[in-house]
């Protein structure tokens, strides 16, 4: 057998390299995610709590600012990594059938090139909405809770949330089971049970938030 | 009983080709899909048309010379089914068949149905065997294989080499096919000294031939006719893992 060398670079150029990035990379926003919803559930424990906990954030500026280059560093990572895959698979079949059916994919899986880039528009939305506050007119800095409260008011951006969360649902459905196929781990029927029941309690565990705020639960 | 049929029919490689239309009227419910298409070629042969090209060897589902998209699935709607083995009771009087060739930009169209997956072969050509010493024949168990491990490199090695896995996926990507090789041999131990180039040099064969990358979504594993599984992938993209990084 001829010899291929092996390292980084011949790693990162083949399809088996990027989806390992896209794995790895997911793996970490996902953890994200799942932090961030602790966070968010202390919503229903009064302004008090949810203020404090962002001042304590706030108040490790190294802690802060490490996370959000590394969420910054994946994510243009997971995306990057992605288009590139995209374009060579978009190659990969230069004409089309006449007919084509789906015969063992989820609906999820068929649609991450979908649920990827919305979810995207989502978080810059999002963070436009409670960390910069440039499209809140009723933010105040350091006023998490009422501004939550404030934004959840409004039908039109309870509506996009509750979209976006039900995409990440999706997205995560698919992606957390598959980050294990992608790193060389198989065991399917489980894994896809656990990232369905883990993407569900995720989702709902966010749309609680606006949903409660809306009913006048939270206010 | 009556089929409608929608073929694609190509000339050769350069000329645009089509889907045509034709009547097949007296089918036989136990005839295969490939000897449907035998009869309906006697027809237009008879008529001095140019017959359906589609290729064939064994018809008994061992081969995999055979293959080609009915309806949009690849090899037709019954599972662990090759169209030669897949029977014409099937299907319904009436029923119409759209009948395509593998499309994947690593699998040019010769003619008609006929795909040229060369590809394949230098994929195997590239780390598909182990490197023996020649002369006289080993004596036999001297080399003990666990049960579980020659079970699994057994139904690894059941893949035929047909292409539906490329022509089922989104993506046209050859994972299941490059996947069901490395396993077939790194799960067995004279597959071992070799198994971590093996999965380099075919992953990267595999890459170069232009196919897609996988995606995870399993249209390959639903439509194998040797029901390969995904986890020959998985095994795959670990062997290969592990070479890169270690
Ligand atoms: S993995 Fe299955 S579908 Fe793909 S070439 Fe082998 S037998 Fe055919
Ligand atoms: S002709 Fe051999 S598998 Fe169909």
């Amino acid at each position: 057998m001829s010899v291929v060398s092996a390292g980084v670079a011949p790693f990162y150029s083949s399809t088996v390299g990027k989806k390992a990035v896209m794995a790895v990379s997911g793996c970490v926003l996902f953890l994200f995610v799942l932090g961030h919803l602790a966070g968010n559930l202390q919503i229903y424990e009064g302004p008090e709590k949810l203020d404090n906990y962002s001042r304590l954030l706030h108040s490790m500026p190294a802690l802060l600012w490490g996370a959000r280059i590394t969420l910054l560093v994946m994510v243009a990572l997971h995306i990057w990594s992605s288009i590139q895959l995209a374009v060579r698979n978009y190659e990969a079949r230069p004409t089309g059938y006449v007919r084509k059916k789906a015969a063992g994919s989820s609906y999820a899986s068929r649609t991450m090139y979908w649920s990827g880039p919305i979810i995207l528009a989502f978080v810059i939305y999002h963070l436009l909405d409670f960390t910069f506050g440039t499209v809140n007119p009723a933010f105040q800095v350091g006023n998490v809770y009422a501004n939550v409260v404030a934004s959840f008011q409004l039908p039109l951006v309870s509506g996009f949330y509750i979209l976006a969360m039900v995409l990440l649902c999706m997205h995560l459905y698919h992606g957390l089971w598959s980050m294990f196929q992608s790193l060389g781990f198989h065991r399917a029927t489980t894994l896809k049970r656990g990232a369905a029941v883990v993407a569900i309690l995720i989702a709902a565990g966010n749309i609680s938030i606006p949903v409660s705020v809306m009913a006048g639960l939270v206010k | 009983m009556k089929l409608i049929l929608h073929v694609w029919r190509q000339k050769n490689p350069a000329q645009a080709g089509r889907m045509v239309r034709y009547e097949a009227n007296d089918v036989n419910p136990d005839m295969s899909m490939v000897e449907l298409l035998d009869v309906v070629n006697e027809e237009l042969i008879l008529k001095s048309e140019e017959p359906i090209a589609f290729e064939h060897d064994c018809r008994e589902g061992i081969c995999g010379s055979c293959g080609f998209m009915i309806n949009g699935i690849a090899h037709g709607p019954e599972a662990a089914t090759t169209v030669c083995q897949l029977s014409m009771r099937h299907f319904k009087d009436g029923d119409e068949l759209y009948i395509e060739p593998w499309r994947a930009k690593a699998f040019p169209i010769i003619k008609d149905l006929v795909v040229d997956r060369s590809a394949f072969d230098r994929i195997i050509e590239a780390g598909g065997y182990i490197s023996v010493p020649t002369g006289s024949a080993p004596d036999g168990n001297v080399i003990l294989v666990p049960k579980d491990a020659s079970d699994r490199a057994m139904d690894a090695a059941a893949c035929i080499g047909c292409g539906a896995c490329v022509a089922a996926c989104p993506n046209a990507s050859a994972a299941l096919f490059t996947g069901a090789k490395i396993a077939h041999l790194g799960l067995l131990p004279q597959g071992q000294p070799e198994r971590h180039q093996r999965a380099l040099s075919m992953v990267r064969q595999f890459n170069a031939e232009q196919f897609g990358s996988c995606t995870n979504i399993g249209e390959c594993e639903a439509v194998c006719p040797k029901e390969i599984k995904l986890e020959v992938i998985a095994r795959m993209n670990r062997d290969f893992i592990h070479a890169s990084l270690s």
